[in-house]
């Protein structure tokens, strides 16, 4: 979830709002002719986002109404909260198989084979999902379908059915996903670099295994969608509708739903990755990829806007201190990049990757440490502070260039219990980062010895070797993927599962 | 910079479809476009193409080149990949500090690689010693050309002025850049995009060369999918360039150079071969001549001439297997003409009754009923559609299942569309759904840019977007059992899998360049 709204322009002036839209580059170099910085950029074109009407139900539940007669389409969605992070560990995938479950075994009065043929005859669609803190229910359709498409969607909200042949089917589904887990590089090397910062018990990154997805049964999917529909519902409509009608459906749907219950606090513990180096071999790669992650920070804290300029001098585009150095001096990579990330309401993690030629490990990792201790060695200058501002706040408007958008933001900043002008309020504080912020967020969280390493590669193919990197002795990760009733292995990076290998 | 390795429909399949009944998006969608769309033809032939959509103060652009990884001469595949990439490296005017000197310093670079390539290849008698004094002349003369370099300011220039979405991708067929800015930069647009168009510098060429072969590594070497995709097309052609690598074979993207490169820009990058379309909160009375202005830069030059290779029919059933230790997934193709045949759209009706979501027949055989796979889809064309390409399947087994399962549940759902029609139902469907997803499309500046760009190129007339529909609704039962009867036959069809193997077993491995 990342994107944005503009609440309240009737209130300032559009020119304060976008200024920095109109801030001409500086210069870089003063003997280059510049013909590009003689073109005028003229002010650009009045623009007030269209805000979402609003609407909060005596129960709780918040309605967003957003109309947009462009297309002639209806879609909408109902946010629940809770998501995998709030599974039993015993059960973990369970939120995986809900969000398939829900939706394949369809309604009371219709199955959810039936809803298929029903709802693709009319190119319409109604899907669920699921996420780490939340489940979704959304649907679309032309605008002569949607009162019926709507209807379908409510009795799926309300009266679902919950089959067991759908449930086997999203448990066969779940476990081809678990036995190729380790097919891909990418994932892996993802996958394990969280655990290294969460821990790998943490709700954030435990994974779903064989036994976990195999335990799972109909009435705990009934169970979890009978207490989290029974949340603070976030639902929201866009397109082509009247929204007087529209506003009074949508009351007559949700105004009878009791009280909405509030999540209950968290209380998760953030360590951060004990420092070092790990490596997973893999050997039908010749390429490694390199991951050297650390705890990152949540979006209420107030250093975010110096710690995204940050991001931007270390990571964020074609100008940034990685790609120049990795990339377009040294060549060793095609994909590089990073920074420190921030959640809505838990820490991100802090991550810089490389992937890189097997040969290369050790130099390509040594070039991205040394751009991460850059960070707090090598003083930020004017002309980095000026580029990345410029950057960040001239494309800024590409966060509520359409209507989808800014109803996408609001129903986030809801969710999250944000202000729901928060993008001006960051926008703004974007604008006041100086080189003294900076200087203090490099100095506050950059810890180069607090960072974990992992590498992902062909293990005989890395020379030199990882030691030469001096991050003490390398720890061997063990992937295997465990196997219900029997003990895991012991050789790491392969699957291998017999039963899978005719 | 991203290659573009399709496995779904192209863009040119953007499917469209009409509802049964009282459904007239088609002349209705057309109408109201051609009021909003203006298409100027400049004396150097390129066309420019300005649709107003003025939703939000943005715009987005899509230069469409018609030349790919297709043209690549024999003996450089991977050139207009490379060639993409150079396209961020400035110009005479970008990202040099002083270019009447770079240029010269670029000229020893160019003779320096030229030598130590002579010495690397020569088949008897090369002298170690002197290829080592060779490569250290190229990294010297590549040091002091570098002493120019203003690294990245192409990107920068952009990035700065609110770029967002800022990249490129060459596929088989073509190359497109694109990306979305703030509309008072039009004009700022205008010079970048048209600069590096027209002048481009072969910029820090052989470190970027490096940054590609990186790149084949993590999309082909080091993936299963990206392996097992490129043996599977070099098996199903034997004369055609759709077999070969796109991204380029390590031999041969890693001796490409720098001459090559620009004599590839200057046949290829010429008006006539290129579509630029703009869409967004644009005037197409106020654009069009500050458009004009900037992209008659762009050199003139005959449209190069099409390629003489035709595919031969295949008749000889082929058969790839990987043996590798990652999981197990089948695919398999069968040659079908290219995009102007009278039946694309029929191909594109199999493709949808086939693949399309929970309905469709290969999800409700092999994944619901016979529980064997965890996805299966049949779709084209594939690798590309501008020359005849492939009907394209694709399953994964679920744990314990095979790909002959696969390769056996698949031939049965090909049997079914042979031997009786589809239903009256399914064929609806699939109309609907293609008029429906062409109407969605809309709402969307950079996918309308990257439509209207590609049906102009491909179709002489960017119309050709709401006209097909025509051609959609016009698809019978028969069509469709008559394709199938024609395409897929054993004679006709190339198969390819991984097998797994543990680790051990799997002695040989294929390592990328260098």
């Amino acid at each position: 979830m990342n994107s944005s709204s503009m609440k309240k322009l009737y209130a300032i002036s559009s020119a304060f709002v976008l200024c920095a839209l109109l801030a001409a580059p500086i210069a870089l170099n003063a003997q280059q002719n510049k013909p590009w910085e003689k073109i005028p950029i003229p002010k650009l074109h009045d623009f007030k986002p269209q805000q979402p009407k609003r609407i909060v139900l005596k129960n709780g539940i918040v309605l967003f109404l957003q109309e947009d007669h462009e297309l002639p389409f209806v879609s909408g969605s109902v946010t629940i909260p809770g998501g995998s992070r709030d599974e039993d560990p015993a059960k973990a995938g369970l939120v995986g198989l809900y969000s398939q479950a829900w939706r394949t075994s369809g309604t009371a009065k219709l199955d959810g084979d039936a809803l298929d043929d029903l709802l693709e005859a009319k190119a319409a669609h109604i899907e669920t999902e699921g996420d780490e803190d939340s489940t979704a229910l959304a649907w679309d359709s032309l605008k002569g379908d949607a009162d019926q498409v709507f209807s379908l969607a409510l009795d799926l909200l309300l009266h679902p059915r919950f089959n067991v042949e759908k449930l086997q089917l999203a448990q066969q589904q779940e476990a081809t996903g678990i036995v190729r887990r380790n097919d891909d590089e990418s994932r892996i090397a993802e996958r394990e670099s969280d655990k290294l910062v969460y821990g790998a018990n943490s709700p954030y990154t435990r994974q779903p295994e064989l036994a976990t997805v195999g335990a799972v049964t109909l009435d705990d999917l009934k169970a979890w969608h009978d207490r989290t529909i029974g949340g603070k519902l976030i639902v929201g409509i866009a397109g082509d509708f009247d929204p007087v009608a529209m506003e009074a459906k949508l009351r007559a749907a949700f105004e009878g739903l009791p009280a909405v219950k509030p999540e209950p606090p968290r209380h998760d513990v953030f360590a951060g990755p004990q420092p070092g180096i790990s490596f997973i071999d893999k050997e039908d790669v010749n390429q490694s990829d390199v991951e050297i992650v650390g705890l990152g920070t949540d979006r209420r804290n107030p250093d975010v806007p110096a710690l995204a300029v940050m991001n931007e001098i270390l990571g964020g585009g074609f100008a940034s201190r990685l790609f120049q150095k990795v990339r377009t001096e040294l060549g060793l990579a095609y994909e590089v990049g990073g920074g420190i990330g921030f959640d809505y309401d838990h820490p991100a993690t802090f991550r810089v990757g490389v992937l890189t030629k097997s040969a290369s490990t050790v130099d390509a990792t040594r070039a991205a440490l040394a751009e991460i201790a850059g960070l707090t060695a090598r003083p930020f200058t004017e002309e980095e502070l000026a580029r990345a501002k410029d950057d960040i706040l001239n494309s800024f408007l590409f966060r509520y260039d359409t209507r989808d958008k800014v109803l996408a933001e609001r129903e986030r900043l809801e969710f999250y219990g944000y202000p729901a002008d928060y993008l001006e309020t960051y926008r703004a504080a974007l604008e006041k980062v100086t080189l003294a912020d900076l200087g203090a967020a490099a100095k506050k969280y950059i810890h180069p010895g607090k960072l974990a390493v992992l590498v992902v590669g062909n293990g005989p193919e890395i020379k030199p070797g990882l030691d030469e990197l001096k991050l003490g002795p390398v720890h061997a990760i063990d992937i295997t993927i465990p196997q219900p009733g029997k003990q895991s292995g012991k050789q790491s990076g392969q699957p291998g599962p017999a039963e899978n290998t005719q | 910079m991203q290659s573009r390795m399709r496995t779904a429909a192209l863009a040119l399949g953007l499917a469209a479809m009409a509802l049964a009944g009282a459904w007239t998006t088609q002349a209705q969608d057309l109408k109201s476009f051609e009021q909003k769309t203006t298409t100027k033809v400049l004396p150097n032939g390129l066309t420019l193409i300005i649709c107003e959509r003025p939703e939000a103060p943005v715009f987005s652009y899509s230069t469409f080149v018609d030349a790919g990884d297709v043209n690549d001469p024999s003996g450089e595949s991977g050139l207009a990949h490379m060639f993409e990439h150079l396209a961020f490296k400035g110009t005479s005017e970008i990202g040099t500090k002083d270019y009447a000197a770079e240029k010269i310093a670029l000229a020893k670079v160019e003779a320096a690689n030229d030598a130590y390539e002579a010495e690397y290849l020569k088949a008897v008698g090369r002298d170690e010693q002197k290829l080592a004094e060779l490569k250290k002349a190229f990294k010297e003369a590549e040091v002091e050309a570098h002493k120019f370099v203003i690294p990245n300011q192409f990107t920068d220039v952009a990035e700065r002025n609110g770029a967002e979405g800022l990249n490129a991708e060459t596929g088989l067929d073509e190359t497109m850049f694109f990306w979305s800015m703030p509309e008072n930069r039009l004009e700022l647009w205008a010079y970048l995009e048209s600069s590096r168009l027209a002048d481009t510098v072969p910029r820090e060429f052989y470190k970027e060369r490096d940054v590609v072969i990186e790149e084949r590594r993590m999309r082909t070497d080091s993936n299963p999918e990206g392996r097992l995709f490129e043996q599977f097309v070099a098996t199903a052609y034997v004369a055609h360039n759709y077999g070969r690598s796109s991204i380029g074979w390590p031999s041969e993207v890693s001796q490409i150079n720098a001459t090559e490169a620009m004599e590839f820009h200057e046949k290829y990058y010429v008006g006539a071969n290129i579509v630029v379309a703009v869409v967004g909160d644009v005037k197409a009375s106020e654009a069009m001549p500050v458009l004009e202005k900037y992209f008659s830069r762009v050199p003139a030059g005959p449209k190069p001439e099409e390629m003489t290779t035709v595919e031969p029919r295949q008749f000889a059933e082929k058969t790839a297997v990987i043996r590798d230790p990652s999981q197990p997934l089948y695919v398999e193709g069968y040659h079908r003409p290219d995009y102007r045949d009278p039946d694309n759209a029929v191909y594109d009706a199999i493709s949808d009754i086939l693949s399309n979501g929970r309905v469709s027949r290969l999800y409700r055989s092999l994944v619901r009923d016979q529980q064997i796979a965890a996805g299966a889809e049949g779709v084209s064309p594939y690798p590309g559609g501008k020359y005849p390409g492939l009907f394209f399947f694709i399953a994964a087994p679920l744990p314990g299942h095979t790909p002959q399962e696969m390769r056996n549940a698949i031939h049965a759902e090909i049997d079914k569309l042979k031997t009786a029609d589809v239903s009256g139902e399914e064929l609806a469907m699939f109309k609907t759904r293609t008029h429906a997803d062409l109407l969605r499309g809309l709402a969307d500046n950079q996918g309308l840019a990257n439509s209207l760009a590609e049906y102009q190129t491909r179709y002489g007339d960017w119309r050709e977007l709401f006209l097909q529909l025509d051609k959609v609704d016009k698809v019978t039962k028969a069509d469709i059992r008559r394709v199938a009867n024609q395409v897929f036959v054993p004679g006709n069809r190339t198969e390819a899998w991984i097998e797994t193997e543990a680790p051990a077993a799997a002695a040989q491995k294929d390592a990328g360049a260098q």
